[in-house]
């Protein structure tokens, strides 16, 4: 990639800070290989930016001014980055040089598979462990004697973009799944992806039937029948067209369309409605437009935020999981889930269905387990969707985007029903789009394999549950009521909020931010620290005590005592110091300014050079945006340990 | 009076009660001076269900042949419905909720007769008074003195007794101010920045009419405020426009050649109608669960709640920056002194001064800046959202606040010494209370209705040790630094807890409150 590094080095640069934009931070900027780095002149703070390549969704040059040219990088998360050059044609490599590197055109152009995969080979090896989807199905209870495991698909014989391992129902034969494969566009035949154990009913997924306007197949009926007769009791199944009927029926033309309810015994067939790729793409841009509004007036944002039709997408896809999930749990009936080609809309709705049925999808291990299951092994088309190298620009949409966002807005309705914090969704975002690791590389299971991705490159999930403690949710308790059972959330127009984490992220650091949640996590973490000290004291007055029995009871009091007075400085510290707490105040009048601080910035020492080893720079974090500074350092356990590489880049927390 | 000659049916046997968050209830209703009464007996458990019949915004019949259905629509925003055999009967009930739910003589109210058994009709009546305000601040007694001109509301009715004014500016030339400013609101103290000595003041607007009339004493007064420092501002609280249209009906502004050390700027606050009519808006768009997301979105805007909340908030950072940055005095005013001024003069001071964010002390602030600064609030709060009556003085500047109040609460959750069940009970109490704080519009009323001694005060209630653990805020950490709140649209965002209320989606975030409140409970035992 050096190659495509015109200027490696600006001096003099600024770095405009878009709330007070006559704020801004003088420094050098550094083109490396895999990222853009300013680092601020000022010697005391050294404050360090990081902007990943592969997370830059556009680099705009406005009009060059006498002061000289303005950068405006765009990242696919969602932030903004606003440089300042002083020369036009400094900035124009910078531009050129940005352009080449964040559209790479091979996937071995890409940061995971640009390190040495032999540098960590057992850790990395490990990391490929860490999540076994096979012991997920076990869990459910699958294998059983209703559902089985197919060898049909071995080397993706049937159906290129499914997994290799299927369940079907038991009474399916070969000739069976092999006839509805053919019947099924893509070759995306009806399977198994949730079985619910308390009723016995079933999540099944496939693509749509190619029926035009009258074509059968004998063996797909079959499929469906089978799939019904594994639901003991149940005399009928749901087949849940995720798509606008009128959408269904315009694919007709095509040969392909909907199943006929004629010529499937036993089926009730229910459209969902949720739009297409092209209608999502458009949408997103929309509301992230609205994100970016810099002073709008209120009616300025509500008439935004309607007119660009995210919130109603997003309902749309919730209302489709709590269609499945009802019928699942409420009714015992199976249902068969299909869209187009089965691996958008239908993984959106799949997915959010096991999260309201299955509380273990709303812990950390859970949810990756099945991000790992209906997504990355049902051959949702990463790369095309997220843009990984530069291809089709018509094939790129926010899909799994949608999904994580209604995992946010469930976790709004239900802020004690999910393991993990808005954080841990942010940064699973990220990594869709931010290729560092090899989990959602390529279309899918076998273009992963023919890459060899498990050989070159590093997965993502052993290093988030590494770093844990930063992604809980203090609110969460395994035996809280909003734990169990299946969630039944309201989706009514007004229970859906704008996704301010994800789409006004620019914003973060112009209001002093406290939230409940961080500060009780830090006070936990001080209590279970204390409480071990606590423990570790009482040992040792134990083995005092006996020495001496008389000095014991004394020695006991005044170790509480101690403990008293480190608790408090320690887990209640108030967010007071010259950091957030006492930013001016801004918008109130045009010519006030704006912040000191950046969200996106690190106050941290000399870059130690990019790549997987640069950990440390994610240590100072959570400072900058949440307003309770000093409280994640209090935190031991905010660790100096390896840390993912990303959070380098930007300080998100 | 007798409220029997109202009440023709006062007893009802199987009456259904349909409430949210409960299954039907039947049993028997009763209709007394001040309530509804449910009760029902199921084997040996009996539930009693009680209805302030002040809390009744709205009522709706539906009679049929043999019963009918009555639907109440309280100033809680509560809805609830009551299905009474007996065409005659329902009819009966009706007519005396109607009655009995509007009446407008204050001391037949129930608070004069509200005598629960733990409260003393002896106890202490307020939190403070204007000489103890003034007593407790000492910075401020060189330059500042306590003038007793209004001792008896002559100069301005709606002022309490005692105010806070400039040293140099004695009882006479207040007199003449107040005969320039309408409704007699002079400028007086109502903060004073211990940080840089700087103050705000509020008033009414200046009379001086489409003849541009001056009045001496008034600059004199003002010149005593900014002695020494220079230049002030003045927050008015209407558009330059309306500022300028008010001098058609005698009002007007203070001109920059007779105030030349003030500088004025305009703020466009809505009041009175307007406000009122957007929380009808708001509260029917909540209220209505069919329509899409595009046509919820579409209503909110229509509403301009959220537009209301935001303008408030920026114009107290706007003033709370001027004071603290800039350091410089501020007299706030719009033209009557009573609604907006007094919502941006109780912001700005939330934001700058931490004394009023204890639960104490945002008490207190409400009580000087409110009720004894004379917000009419039997005016502005007899009826809420759902009421058909015609709109006379009505106007929920104060549930405003509380938003405000809220939004900054979401922003800080830390800074803040009160808990959101605090604002709840405070935008509940304002329409309909066993308590009398609320009542009447003014001090010198209060005092002559008797509030003070025939009525217990709701904020002395509320500080009861019993009380005081639910409306704190369990993660309080004070900061003696101001709190400047985002007032970006995407940084506010509409109170679920208050308009949402009554659905579901409230109760799940209840209940994870519930569980904050317990883990920082256990956390804190634990350590």
């Amino acid at each position: 990639m050096m190659e495509h590094i015109r200027t490696p080095k600006v001096e003099n640069v600024r770095l405009i800070d878009r709330t007070a934009p006559r704020k801004a931070m003088v420094g050098t900027l550094y083109l490396s290989a895999t990222h853009t780095i300013f680092v601020e002149n000022n010697p005391e703070t050294r404050r360090e930016t990081w902007v990943l390549h592969s997370m830059v969704a556009s680099v705009e040059r406005p009009p060059t001014t006498p002061s000289g040219s303005h950068l405006v990088v765009h990242t696919k998360n969602f932030q903004v980055v606003q440089l300042l050059i002083p020369q036009e044609r400094d900035a124009m490599d910078v531009q050129a040089s940005l352009a080449r590197l964040s559209r790479p055109e091979k996937y071995s152009e890409l940061y995971c598979l640009s390190i040495n995969p032999n540098a960590n080979k057992e850790e990395r090896e490990e990391s490929w462990s860490f999540l076994d989807l096979q012991a997920d199905y076990r869990r459910m209870g699958v294998p059983n004697n209703l559902w089985v495991s197919t060898p049909a698909n071995s080397e993706y014989r049937v159906c290129d973009t499914y997994p290799s391992e299927l369940f079907v129902p038991k009474s399916a034969t070969p000739p069976v799944i092999v006839g509805s494969s053919k019947f099924r566009s893509r070759g995306r035949l009806p399977v198994l992806t949730y079985f619910h154990q308390d009723t016995l009913a079933a999540i099944c997924r496939c693509s749509q039937p190619l029926s035009g306007f009258s074509a059968r197949s004998q063996e797909d009926e079959q499929m469906l029948e089978a799939i019904m007769k594994s639901n003991p009791g149940s005399d009928y199944i749901y087949v849940v067209d995720t798509r606008p009927k009128l959408n269904a029926m315009a694919n007709r033309a095509a040969g392909k369309g909907y199943e006929n309810e004629d010529h499937y015994a036993n089926i009730k067939l229910q459209f969902i409605g949720i739009e297409n790729i092209h209608v999502m793409r458009n949408s997103q841009q929309k509301i992230s437009d609205v994100g970016e509004l810099k002073t709008p007036s209120m009616g300025d944002f509500l008439w935004g935020l309607e007119s660009s039709g995210w919130l109603k997408h997003i309902k749309a896809v919730l209302d489709a999981g709590v269609f499945i999930a009802k019928a699942v749990a409420e009714e015992g009936i199976s249902v068969v889930v299909h869209c187009s080609d089965g691996w958008d809309r239908t993984a959106q709705a799949c997915s959010v269905a096991s999260v309201l049925l299955e509380p273990y999808y709303r812990t950390m291990k859970g949810l990756m387990l099945l991000i790992e299951r209906d997504w990355v092994s049902f051959g949702h088309k990463f790369s095309h969707r997220y843009n990984h190298l530069e291809g089709d620009p018509k094939e790129v949409s926010p899909v799994i985007d949608q999904f994580l966002e209604c995992v946010w807005q469930l976790s709004e309705q239900f802020p004690c029903a999910f393991e993990f914090n808005e954080r841990f969704l942010v940064q699973l975002h990220r990594h869709v789009y931010s290729c560092q690791y090899g989990n959602f590389l390529g279309n899918s299971q076998k273009e992963r394999r023919d890459m060899g991705l498990r050989e070159r490159t590093h997965s993502l999930w052993p290093q988030l549950w590494k770093d844990r403690a930063q992604y809980a949710n203090p609110l969460y308790r395994a035996d809280h009521t909003q734990t169990q059972g299946i969630l039944r959330p309201n989706t009514t127009p007004y229970c859906f909020k704008m996704w301010k984490g994800m789409y006004n992220r620019v914003e973060k650091s112009s209001p002093p931010r406290q939230t409940p949640t961080d500060l009780l996590t830090a006070v936990r973490e001080e209590t279970q620290q204390l409480e071990e000290e606590l423990t570790n004291h009482q040992e040792r007055i134990a083995v005092l005590t006996k020495a001496d029995q008389t000095k014991g009871n004394a020695g006991q009091r005044k170790i509480n005592k101690v403990c008293e007075e480190e608790c408090r400085p320690g887990g209640l510290a108030p967010p007071t110091g010259d950091g957030p707490f006492t930013s001016p105040p801004q918008g109130y009048s045009p010519s006030q300014g704006g912040p000191p601080g950046s969200a996106m910035t690190l106050p941290l020492g000399p870059p130690k050079g990019p790549g997987p080893d640069s950990d440390d720079l994610s240590s100072a974090c959570s400072d900058m945006e949440s307003g309770v500074a000093d409280l994640s350092s209090h935190s031991s356990s905010g660790g100096d340990d390896n840390k993912d590489p990303d959070e380098a880049v930007y300080c998100t927390a | 009076m007798e409220f029997s000659e109202h009440i023709k049916t006062a007893n009802v046997e199987d009456v259904v009660l349909r409430r949210p968050f409960h299954p039907p209830m039947q049993g028997t209703l009763c209709v007394t001076g001040h309530h509804l009464l449910f009760s029902n007996r199921d084997g040996d458990s009996s539930r009693l269900v009680l209805l302030l019949l002040r809390n009744i915004d709205a009522i709706e019949k539906r009679p049929s042949v043999s019963s009918g259905t009555i639907t109440l629509k309280c100033k809680d925003l509560c809805v609830l419905q009551l299905d009474i055999p007996g065409m005659e009967e329902c009819l009966n009930i009706a007519r005396s909720i109607e009655y009995l739910s509007s009446l407008d003589i204050v001391s037949d109210m129930y608070p004069f007769f509200y005598r629960p058994l733990k409260l003393s009709l002896q106890d202490q009546w307020g939190l403070s008074s204007p000489e103890q305000n003034y007593a407790q601040m000492e910075e401020l007694q060189d330059r500042w003195r306590l003038s007793h001109v209004n001792k008896d509301y002559s100069v301005c009715p709606s002022y309490p007794p005692a105010v806070i004014v400039p040293h140099s500016i004695d009882d006479e030339t207040l007199v003449k101010v107040a005969k320039f400013r309408q409704g007699g609101r002079f400028p007086v103290l109502c903060y004073y920045h211990r940080k840089n000595g700087m103050v705000i003041m509020r008033s009414s607007q200046p009379l001086t009419g489409a003849n541009r009339k001056r009045c001496r004493e008034d600059e004199l007064l003002l010149q005593a405020v900014i002695d020494g420092s220079g230049l002030g501002y003045i927050i008015d609280t209407r558009s330059n426009q309306q500022a300028q249209q008010a001098r058609m009906t005698g009002g007007g502004f203070e001109s920059k050649s007779s105030y030349s050390c003030w500088k004025r700027l305009h703020r466009q606050l809505e009041r009175g109608k307007v406000l009122q009519e957007s929380l009808i808006k708001l509260v029917e768009a909540c209220g209505d669960h069919s329509h899409s997301v595009d046509r919820w979105l579409s209503k909110l805007e229509n509403s301009k709640w959220l537009s209301h909340v935001h303008t408030a908030l920026a114009t107290a950072g706007l003033l709370a920056e001027c004071v603290e940055r800039d350091g410089h005095s501020v007299l706030v005013h719009g033209s009557e002194g009573t609604d907006a001024t007094l919502l941006v003069s109780s912001l700005a001071q939330l934001i700058l001064d931490p004394n009023t964010r204890t639960l104490d002390g945002f008490l207190g602030l409400l009580e000087r800046e409110w009720l004894l600064a004379g917000h009419p609030f039997q005016h502005r709060c007899a009826h809420s959202a759902y009421s058909h009556a015609r709109l006379r003085l009505e106007a929920p500047v104060f549930v405003l606040l509380l938003d405000c109040v809220w939004q900054l609460a979401r922003q800080f959750p830390l800074a803040m010494g009160f808990s959101e069940p605090l604002l709840l009970r405070l935008a509940r109490e304002v329409y309909a209370s066993d308590y009398g704080t609320f009542l009447c519009n003014s001090d010198q009323e209060r005092c002559a209705a008797g509030v003070k001694e025939r009525t217990h005060c709701l904020f002395q209630f509320l500080l009861k040790p019993s009380e005081r653990e639910h409306y704190s805020n369990p993660l309080y950490e004070p900061t003696e630094l101001a709190i400047w709140p985002s007032i970006q649209p995407q940084s506010l965002q509409l109170w679920r807890g208050l308009f949402l209320r009554w659905t579901q989606h409230a109760v799940h975030l209840e209940k994870a409150q519930e569980e904050l409140r317990n883990l920082v409970i256990e956390c804190r035992g634990a350590s």
